[in-house]
């Protein structure tokens, strides 16, 4: 089977601004993959790219082995994508949007679907309401639904949980997830990085529009980030433990990797006549590997 | 049930315009009727063209006017709002060619053209005794007018980036050539100058031609009209599927 999505040098430019450069990533399918990066990272223009919404200066780009140019409509049958603006057609309701956005894709009759969809949203109540009336949420609701009258096999999500309530973000992400392990490729952006580390099974990070990290979620948690003790004592920290640790506002953190050193760790502090006050274990987060790999890219030191 | 790029795209253009019907066609067919109303009123009496009263000689010009200004509102504002409002992405994703996208447009351009031009038709045709001479040439110019200027909707759409823009596209294009056409008079009753400049415009022939259809008399024959407003459909055409193509401004 070809990739879900592959991208070979792509590199574009707006004006000055370099969006992307000479991005290559390669999307297996039925993965879960995350891309991430910074506000004007290239995020969504990538996407745009793969959607056919904007043309590369270099590079191309294909959709289960369908080239986005050259054999765009297998491409595009391919490939459903939840944009990042809130757009909408005021002129219609939910269920005419959805029925109308089927008959792009050539679908006639997909009444089934579609209120599958709605229910799996929770949109039922609304389907018959102009788009003008839903509220911000509802209307991410129908944008998602839009980009999967089709059933299409590899589906993109642009920031699909900003503004949107706890509950949607349940709901959303369990219709997600079932139609990842139905055989659907997703790929997410988010800014919410506990989501994608929860979700997504392989994460790029990209910065200035290049690729500065691509790994499996595990992978880069243990790389980048590892877990540590917190804790608080009545006296100082032993010297030979204080060099590999950091303190702030009292609280000591103490990195190790495997559970094995917790024990001798604290036996030492007991040595050297500390007393603990308050101790947590904390894991590692995609957050601390975020921040790392987007200093580390500023001096060139990661991939 | 419709289905397919060029269908939906163009059923959803119909209703797009036919939901607000009030504004996009009640409306047009209005100001239409108070054009005669003024317009025959003042001159009635006064001016005989072709041997025919000024009325019955203005109906067919304000028809066509009437098609040839909602074609091109039809196209115009529909992009031009997708493009701002950012719901033009839901036509850019499907796998829609730029051949069904133009067809789309365009067609639904005409619709809307000759939905007015018909109300505007039977709003105004209880004024003046009126003849349809050669019915087949009322519809073809109707029918081709609309089309360029759907296209020229399409063109200026695609082009504009805010509604100002598209304004001055109509007000400083559209309006002139449509009023400076023959609509409101014979170009024969021009002075030499403006009568040679009106021969350059090529909504006087689809004025001219149209009107043929009612009174089987004309400035011009109706068969070079038709050259004239043919030849001018298909660069317009070129023209539009050439920017389509191209993706300018859309996906870009
Ligand atoms: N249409 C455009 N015209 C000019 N510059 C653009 C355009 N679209 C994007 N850019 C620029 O390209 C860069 C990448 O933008 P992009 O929208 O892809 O970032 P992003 O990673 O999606 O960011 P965010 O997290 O804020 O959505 C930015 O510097 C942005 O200013
Ligand atoms: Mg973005």
């Amino acid at each position: 089977m070809p990739p879900a999505i592959l991208i070979q040098q792509v590199s574009k430019n707006f004006g000055s601004t370099r969006a992307l450069d000479k991005v290559d990533l390669e999307i297996q399918p039925g993965e879960f993959f995350g891309l991430l990066g910074p506000n004007g990272a290239g995020k969504t223009t990538l996407i745009s790219a793969l959607a056919g919404l904007v043309r590369v200066d270099a590079g191309s780009l294909s959709v289960m082995g369908h080239d986005v140019q050259s054999d765009y409509r297998a491409a595009r049958r391919h490939l459903g994508v939840v944009p990042q603006e809130l757009v909408f057609d005021p002129f219609f309701s939910v269920r005419e949007s959805l029925k109308i956005q089927s008959g792009y894709f050539g679908i006639g009759d997909n009444d089934d679907w579609i209120d599958e969809i709605l229910v799996n949203l929770g949109l039922a109540s609304k389907a018959d309401a102009n788009m003008r009336m839903l509220s911000g949420g509802m209307k991410r609701r129908v944008l998602v639904a839009q980009a999967l009258v089709h059933r299409p096999p590899v589906i993109v999500l642009d920031e699909p949980t900003a503004g949107v309530d706890v509950e949607l973000r349940q709901t959303l992400w369990q219709f997600i997830k079932r139609l990842n392990q139905a055989g659907h490729t997703i790929v997410l952006t988010t800014h919410y990085l506990e989501e994608a580390e929860n979700l997504c099974n392989r994460i790029a990070m990209l910065k200035d529009g290049r690729v500065v990290a691509l790994d499996t979620t595990e992978k880069l948690l243990r790389r980048f980030s590892a877990h540590a003790l917190r804790l608080r004592t009545d006296g100082a920290m032993p010297d030979d433990l204080a060099s590999g640790a950091s303190e702030s506002a009292g609280w000591w953190t103490l990195p190790f990797d495997s559970f094995d050193e917790v024990e001798p760790l604290l036996a030492r502090i007991r040595a050297a006549g500390c007393r603990i006050e308050s101790l947590e274990i904390s894991s590692p987060d995609l957050e601390e590997v975020f921040i790392r790999v987007m200093q580390g890219s500023h001096q060139g030191q990661v991939n | 049930m419709r289905h397919g790029g060029f269908t939906t795209l163009f059923y959803k253009e119909v209703l797009r315009f036919w939901k607000v019907a009030s504004q996009t066609v009640a409306a047009p067919v209005l100001t239409a009727l108070l054009y005669l109303l003024i317009f025959s009123h003042v001159l009635e009496g006064h001016v005989k063209v072709h041997g025919i009263s000024y009325t019955a000689f203005l109906i067919p010009g304000l028809v066509m006017m009437s098609v040839l200004q909602n074609a091109f509102s039809n196209s115009s504002s529909s992009l031009i709002q997708s493009k701002v409002t950012g719901n033009i992405v839901f036509v850019l994703l499907p796998p829609i060619s730029y051949l069904e996208f133009f067809a789309a447009y365009v067609a639904a351009s005409v619709v809307r053209g000759l939905v007015v031009g018909a109300g505007v038709l039977f709003a105004t045709f209880w004024f003046a005794p009126l003849t349809f001479a050669e019915p087949i040439w009322i519809l073809v110019f109707a029918v081709m007018g609309g089309a360029i200027l759907g296209s020229l909707g399409v063109i200026a759409g695609i082009w504009a980036d805010k509604f100002d823009q598209l304004a001055a596209f109509q007000n400083f294009l559209i309006m002139p050539l449509t009023f400076l056409s023959g609509v409101f008079y014979s170009i024969n009753s021009l002075p030499p100058f403006w009568q040679q400049l009106s021969h350059w415009n090529p909504v006087f022939y689809m004025i001219d031609g149209f009107r043929h259809g009612f009174f089987g008399i004309s400035d011009a024959s109706p068969w070079l009209s038709l050259a004239v407003v043919s030849a001018c459909l298909m660069v317009l055409a070129a023209f539009t599927l050439n920017l389509l193509k191209r993706g300018y401004k859309l996906r870009n």
